[in-house]
């Protein structure tokens, strides 16, 4: 099969290229990317005013399975990726059973070429069945196809245990993604900590329950020379700590999702429980401080953390509610909405937090559009006005805080190794 | 009684923050009419004749869960009530079905009483009924806010002006919530007293002085408001023994020697006697903590009144 991507503007931060391009692949190839390249294709994706990204990578989600495949499976959490313009994405390891053995990865992986649909990467636990208790075997892992480690969810209370686990993982190069949160600060918290919780008189989770915890992290890499990602960043304690080790050449990259630079704790006073995860929503200066890092770089990855969850376990009061949102449809349309309206970042800065970033941190060779890479490609219509309604949601479960937010930009097509896994490219279709 | 009512326009009473001076003072001035009913030989108007009141409770409550129900049928409504241990929660039903369930018996209004801040405001969202928060977690607890503003107008013939202190434990008090909301829109000054471990943060952001000191929080105070101190908070290491509380914020008579000496000291009740307050001070001359409770019967009597749609 051979497809011509016509017009579309390029943002390809990682070949210094950017404009008006075509793109010729044939199979799951990029051969050539040029302007008016007049090769025969056996279809057309016409692109003119659209952006034409590198193909997104979601380095942070939850597909829930196996074990909770009744809020979403692998099948339909790469739908709802593929809608939302992810061309891969990491699954993190809290399944049932725990992601922390070839067996689990095997069948995900398995599910997830059954799919064709997003490419998957599991993310393997540091500590079998992520208790904090005893390493998993990493070396096993990362052969079987995990491209990182982390106890997600849970931080690795043991610092002796997490220092030998980095000092483990060095062998592999993997890195460690850091779920940051003292529970013995955090304990029954339902919600950031400050005034919003005063008024509401709700159990806080102060910013120091995460912050504590990234400080430890950060001198245990510094000591053992590991590399690690601090997850989910939310506060801007936390962001000071972050470029202070940068500063100082630790190994440290991080990231944030959509959800902290556009909400905070105010949203709360809804008691609508899409506006509960963890890390909690903190407040406008937080918000603030992120979006800064975004800006300035401290911020190398922008993930979404999607955490699908069935209706009747979110739709309760507020302290019952689990944790988690989905993320997937909305993250690139809300950044477009909000970030790029704010010049906070622009398409190159999303490429590179959302693509290019992601890909280097994972060791995958990805998040470009250079001749001879893999077709893994992003179509956006950057001024596409749409509204997320709950019909629309792909994924199985609709805990979107996003559910009748009006957006600017919409994903048009999303191509995986050369197959488009959405859009519907039939329209185009031109007899060769 | 004849005049319309062009004030108050709300289905629900979810709490005093979402209420403006105006309202309130729909509310007590429609409370101080009820209460005269309270006082006669047949305590009971054809008000409510023909509304169905139903009240849920899931946390435990004498006073309260009384007080509502007295007042619902001193306005002659159809009244019943259900406990979490005798209602569906036990079978595993969300408060929501729950609800549901008893929307479809076309009730007027449902009471509320939940562990969890804004469970009140999920039903009011979702039903036709009205709602009434009879005590959201920590969050608020708007009639008994509204029947000790009620008792401090009473007695002090004005609020605006009036200096309130609330002693106690402040960060899990619904009652100091939804007093500070109701105090500061009727122009009070509210200070809040208790040991720092009991202190939400940034609550001054509500409008309140903050202090450790009793003493301080006792000088030049009109009004004491003594909340109730949870014996588990000890268990869980927020304060270091009884003894210590009882040394630094119990209230004896000793300690109410340069209070003015027409102070007025309340409690949402129960008192734990002998440790947020002395027998003789529970008891004593300043002590209008049953009045509280008679005032409670007739605010909750406008509330129900309003809600329904009453015109004053």
């Amino acid at each position: 099969m051979k497809t011509l991507i016509k017009d579309g503007y390029i943002y390809d931060p990682a070949n210094r290229r950017e404009g008006v391009h075509d793109i010729f692949i044939v199979g799951n190839k990029i051969i050539k990317v040029a302007k008016k390249i007049k090769e025969k294709a056996d279809r057309t994706i016409e692109a003119s005013r659209m952006v034409v990204l590198p193909g997104l990578i979601d380095m942070h989600a939850h597909l829930r399975e196996p074990g909770r495949e009744d809020a979403e499976t692998i099948e339909t959490g790469l739908d709802s990726a593929s809608r939302g313009g992810f061309t891969s994405v990491c699954a993190m390891p809290n399944t049932t059973p725990c992601c922390d053995n070839q067996g689990v990865v095997e069948l995900m992986l398995e599910k997830a070429r059954n799919a064709r649909l997003a490419h998957l990467f599991p993310i393997g636990a540091i500590t079998k069945n992520r208790e904090g208790k005893e390493l998993s075997e990493v070396g096993e892992l990362r052969h079987a196809g995990c491209v990182a480690v982390s106890d997600d969810g849970h931080s690795v209370k043991d610092s002796s245990l997490l220092r030998r686990a980095m000092e483990y993982s060095l062998m592999f190069d993997i890195p460690i993604i850091s779920h940051c949160e003292d529970v013995g600060l955090s304990q029954e918290g339902v919600m950031h900590e400050g005034y919003v919780s005063t008024v509401l008189g709700m159990k806080g989770i102060p910013s120091a329950s995460e912050s504590i915890i990234v400080a430890r992290d950060l001198q245990l890499a510094e000591f053992t020379g590991a590399r690690i990602h601090i997850a989910h960043v939310s506060s801007r304690e936390s962001l000071d700590l972050i470029k202070h080790a940068k500063a100082k050449g630790v190994r440290v990259t991080c990231e944030t999702c959509p959800h902290y630079l556009i909400f905070t704790d105010e949203d709360v006073r809804t008691f609508d429980t899409n506006f509960k995860m963890n890390p909690p929503l903190r407040t406008s200066e937080d918000r603030e401080a992120l979006r800064q890092a975004v800006h300035d770089g401290t911020i190398d990855v922008i993930a979404t953390d999607h955490a699908p969850h069935i209706e009747s376990e979110k739709d309760v009061e507020f302290d019952y509610a689990p944790f988690g949102i989905i993320g997937f449809e909305t993250a690139v349309a809300s950044l477009n909405t909000l970030l790029i309206r704010d010049k906070i970042t622009d398409w190159n800065g999303i490429v590179e937090l959302m693509s290019l970033h992601p890909a280097k941190i994972l060791g995958l060779d990805k998040g470009t559009l250079g001749e001879g890479k893999e077709a893994d490609i992003t179509i956006i219509d950057p001024n596409e006005r749409w509204v997320c309604t709950k019909d629309e949601i792909r994924s199985k479960s609709k805990n979107s805080p996003f559910i009748g937010f009006e957006f600017k930009g919409n994903v048009k097509y999303a191509m995986v190794s050369g197959h488009v896994t959405f859009g519907d490219v039939s329209l185009h279709r031109r007899s060769s | 009684m004849a005049k319309n009512n062009t004030i108050w326009n709300k289905k629900d009473l979810l709490g005093l923050e979402e209420l403006s001076r105006e309202e309130i003072e729909v509310i007590l001035s429609t409370a101080g009419s009820f209460k005269e009913v309270s006082t006669r030989k047949v305590k009971k108007v054809p008000t409510l004749r023909g509304k169905t009141v139903v009240s849920i409770f899931c946390e435990p409550s004498t006073r309260t869960r009384l007080s509502f129900e007295l007042a619902a049928k001193r306005l002659s409504a159809d009244t019943v009530g259900i406990t979490s241990s005798t209602s569906s929660a036990v079978k595993g039903e969300t408060l929501k079905d729950t609800a549901k369930n008893i929307e479809a018996m076309n009730v007027d209004v449902v009471i509320l009483r939940h562990t969890t801040p804004g469970a009140p405001h999920l039903l009011a969202k979702t039903l036709e009924p009205s709602v009434i928060n009879a005590g959201d977690g920590a969050h608020e607890h708007p009639t008994q806010g509204l029947l000790d503003i009620f008792t401090m107008k009473e007695k002090k013939g004005k609020v605006k002006g009036l200096k309130v202190s609330i002693i106690g434990d402040i960060a899990h008090s619904r009652v100091a919530r939804s007093n500070i909301w109701g105090l500061k829109k009727l122009g009070a000054d509210v200070t809040i007293c208790g040991p720092s471990t009991l202190m939400p943060v940034e609550i001054e952001k509500m409008g309140v002085s903050v202090t450790n000191s009793l003493d301080e929080a006792i000088e030049d105070a009109d009004v004491l408001n003594v909340l109730r101190i949870q014996l588990e908070r000890q268990k869980k290491g927020l304060f270091p023994s009884i003894r210590e509380y009882i040394n630094l914020f119990g209230i004896n008579r000793q300690r109410l020697k340069h209070a003015k000496k027409d102070i007025l000291i309340m409690h949402p009740g129960p008192i734990n006697r002998g440790i947020e307050l002395t027998h003789d001070v529970a008891d004593g001359p300043y002590s209008v903590i049953l009045e509280q409770v008679t005032n409670g019967i007739a605010v909750r009597m406008a509330i129900l009144f309003l809600v329904t749609g009453g015109k004053i």
